[in-house]
């Protein structure tokens, strides 16, 4: 027995792969028609006019994104931590029952807020914050998944033989505290019912509505210090651990710096809160936040690159295994495709240029490029890497994988292109001026100048839509194939008892 | 002291949280009191006017249209005079919004009248032709809040100090009275009020007839929210 290798458990890292992928199809699938919904209007009314009011752009755009970053890109992050975080502290969840209880409580009222998520939103249950648009009911039920998390992942941390926290873990402990943080305060809101007990007149209203405690320019400074951070602690931080632990292990080197890594990860943590202002720049908070939203903005370049460098530098020596492994070309394309958002999202932040961008598609194009390019390719090449260890089978396909890749890749190109014309269009629209000192167009010239680049970018996010369900086809075909062996050979080698 | 760090997850955790909560602290606390005051000429939400905001959040418009006017003769020719803080001081949640997809509405009700916004959420394209904004027609038979609407005047009153039956100052120097019922039948005989004064420029027969037999439309508390912007 002394010399058998760890066996992990990965009970619940299955569950979250499963949820990844049903709610990846269903946020890219409502994605894909909004977008047609900007290019043609009349696909507001795909399901016909008994239904618009539950299929108009407006009512399905919050479920676009809530179910895309709490429902794709959490059950990544969720899924990577319960295979991650095993493997690197060198423990497996069957050791403990109470973790393993722990995460199956996590998975179904995990699966609970999200169905109560996503009959609220199609009732129009709305606080109206950007990714905070559940009600304080569902906000509690937020703050216990996220806790049971917590404990499960401090638990492990807690059981662990190998002492000391691989980078991963640095970066999944951020990811919890980071979110208890910014959720907590951003969702602060009285329920009316207290209003209404207090005055006598209790039971009369929703009972499920709320009041912002903050009104607004103190509102929109906690929901941009949240709605920004939290891009950094759900779409950058876990994406990073992903993609320090799976790169070096499917391409079989070492980090390239342990230095280079420290000083990214701390850097992220100091610098990456501050840069919420830059999304209220010429509005009403004061001027020295504005501008220290984009200095930090700028100074953010520095952590994002640090980490992407070391993640190219990993591959010195190795390029031939880009061109040989769809995987290894979904993390470094990713990697890249991180370098360019963390550049483009600075220069959006500098004063003169967001004037122009702000409110424009160019924004829209900048979070494509950042959540197609990087979060979706890593969590896609990271549940590609663990298929074949979880499931015991290899991947179904790898010529499936690399036309994948190669399809998915022209639909972000074809996303991110179209939108930055379309948004420097617009934005340059806007501030025209006449010869006389007049506005040169109407709103609505604007809105009409774009029907083209809205098409093109409908066309790009359809294609990103085949390449998922492409992957989803290549892990439903990986996990119900014969398996190769039902157990690894334990002592298969030569010096084995 | 990093590689210290890294084998004491506690103390590692406390040094992320504190290097994270910083920048919040530095960014956040130092205006928000000042924040919170309402300018001279910014008066609470009317009943029916908080159900009509509650009609703009439920159908998500701040996912398209902004309330920001940004300090740019641009943006001011477009649509009046640059934002104040204290001009937000009575919205909870603020509604910025994040994209102009179609433009601002924080001061449409300078500009737009009640006949104007009844014909454009029935058929956005036949008052601006080429708008992809789609129509809004479950508005003209969905029925108002008005109870939440209440609800939420009591609790604003009550946490936040919300002036509601007391005089606000307005920019020539006269004051108004912004009311709120004592009770729900009260207030809901307030906003009927109102509505009516909103239905009479509206030409939809079944929303007259509707605030005729005293029940509210969503579209009437919307109209009256869209004229309160101003």
């Amino acid at each position: 027995m002394e010399n058998r290798p760890l066996e992990y458990d990965y009970t619940i890292a299955k569950m979250f792969m499963f949820t990844t992928i049903v709610l990846g199809i269903v946020g890219m699938l409502i994605g894909v028609i909004l977008a047609f919904q900007l290019a043609f209007p009349g696909v507001n009314l795909f399901l016909g006019e008994g239904l618009a009011e539950y299929t108009n752009f407006s009512r399905l755009r919050p479920l676009h994104t809530d179910a895309v970053i709490f429902g794709f890109t959490l059950s990544g992050v969720f899924a990577t931590w319960y295979y991650v975080g095993q493997r690197v502290l060198k423990v497996s969840m069957a050791e403990s029952k109470l973790l393993m209880t722990l995460g199956k409580v996590h998975f179904w009222l995990y699966l609970v807020v999200v169905a109560a998520v996503v009959v609220s939103l199609f009732a129009g249950v709305t606080t109206s914050k950007e990714y905070a648009e559940f009600e304080w009911p569902i906000d509690i039920g937020v703050v216990v998944v996220w806790v049971i998390w917590g404990m499960g992942v401090f638990g492990l941390i807690g059981i662990r033989r190998e002492k000391s926290l691989y980078i991963s873990i640095w970066y999944y402990i951020a990811t919890f505290l980071g979110i208890a943080m910014l959720y907590l305060f951003n969702n602060m809101e009285i329920p009316t019912i207290l209003g209404t007990s207090a005055a006598g007149e209790s039971g009369i209203c929703a009972w499920y509505h709320s009041v912002s405690m903050y009104s607004g320019t103190n509102d929109a400074l906690v929901q941009w210090w949240y709605g920004h951070n939290a891009v950094a602690f759900g779409f950058t931080v876990p994406i990073v651990a992903m993609i320090y632990y799976f790169l070096p292990k499917e391409s079989g080197q070492a980090i390239y710096s342990y230095k280079l890594s420290l000083l990214s990860f701390w850097g992220l943590m100091f610098v990456y809160l501050w840069a919420g202002g830059h999304h209220l720049l010429y509005s009403t908070v004061p001027d020295w936040m504005q501008t220290m939203g984009s200095i930090f903005s700028v100074i953010l370049i520095l952590p994002s690159w640090g980490s992407a460098i070391n993640m190219l530098l990993t591959m010195k020596g190795e390029w031939q295994q880009v061109a040989a492994s769809p995987l290894i070309k979904f993390m470094i394309l990713g990697s890249t495709f991180y370098m360019f958002s963390t550049l483009e999202g600075p220069i959006q932040a500098i004063k003169s240029v967001n004037a122009i961008a702000h409110f424009t598609d160019w924004i829209v194009g900048h979070v494509h490029d950042g959540v197609l390019g990087w979060v979706g390719f890593m969590i896609m090449a990271a549940l590609y890497h663990m298929a074949p260890r979880v499931f015991k089978r290899e991947i179904y396909s790898k010529s499936l994988m690399a036309a994948q890749f190669w399809i998915q890749t022209l639909g972000v190109v074809l996303y991110f292109t179209s939108m930055w014309i379309a948004g420097i269009t617009q934005g340059m629209m806007w501030r025209a001026h006449d010869e006389f000192g007049n506005l040169a167009y109407s709103f609505i010239d604007t809105v009409t100048v774009l029907h083209p680049y809205y098409t093109i970018r409908g066309v790009g996010g359809l294609l990103y839509l085949v390449g998922f369900l492409m992957f989803a086809y290549n892990i439903y075909k990986t996990m119900s194939a014969r398996p190769v062996e039902e157990r690894e050979l334990q002592n298969a080698s030569p010096m084995g008892a | 002291m990093f590689h210290w760090l890294e084998k004491h997850p506690f103390f590692f955790a406390v040094g992320v949280f504190v290097t994270i909560a910083f920048a919040g602290l530095v960014e956040i606390l130092p205006n928000f009191a000042q924040a919170s005051r309402p300018v001279i000429g910014t008066a609470p939400y009317s009943t029916l006017e908080l159900a009509g905001r509650h009609v703009y959040i439920k159908n998500s418009c701040n996912a398209c249209h902004s309330q920001l006017v940004r300090p740019f003769k641009s943006e001011t020719d477009r649509y009046g005079h640059y934002s104040l803080s204290g001009e937000y001081a009575y919205d909870r949640p603020f509604l910025w919004g994040s994209k102009r997809t179609g433009p601002d509405l924080w001061r449409v009700g300078n500009y737009r009248t009640t006949d104007w916004h009844e014909n454009h959420m029935k058929d956005p394209a036949s008052v601006v032709p080429g708008s992809i904004m789609p129509a809004y027609k479950w508005m003209f038979t969905n029925k108002a809040d008005i109870e939440t609407a209440f609800a939420e005047q009591l609790t604003v009153a009550q946490y936040f100090s919300v002036t509601y039956n007391e005089p606000v100052p307005m920019k020539d120097g006269s004051s108004i009275i912004v009311k709120m019922g004592g009770s729900v039948a009260e207030a809901k005989a307030i906003a009927l009020e109102e509505a009516k004064l909103i239905a009479a420029d509206m030409r939809d027969q079944d929303v007259k007839d509707a605030v005729a037999r005293g029940e509210i439309p969503e579209i009437v508390a919307l109209i009256a929210y869209m004229n309160s912007l101003k």
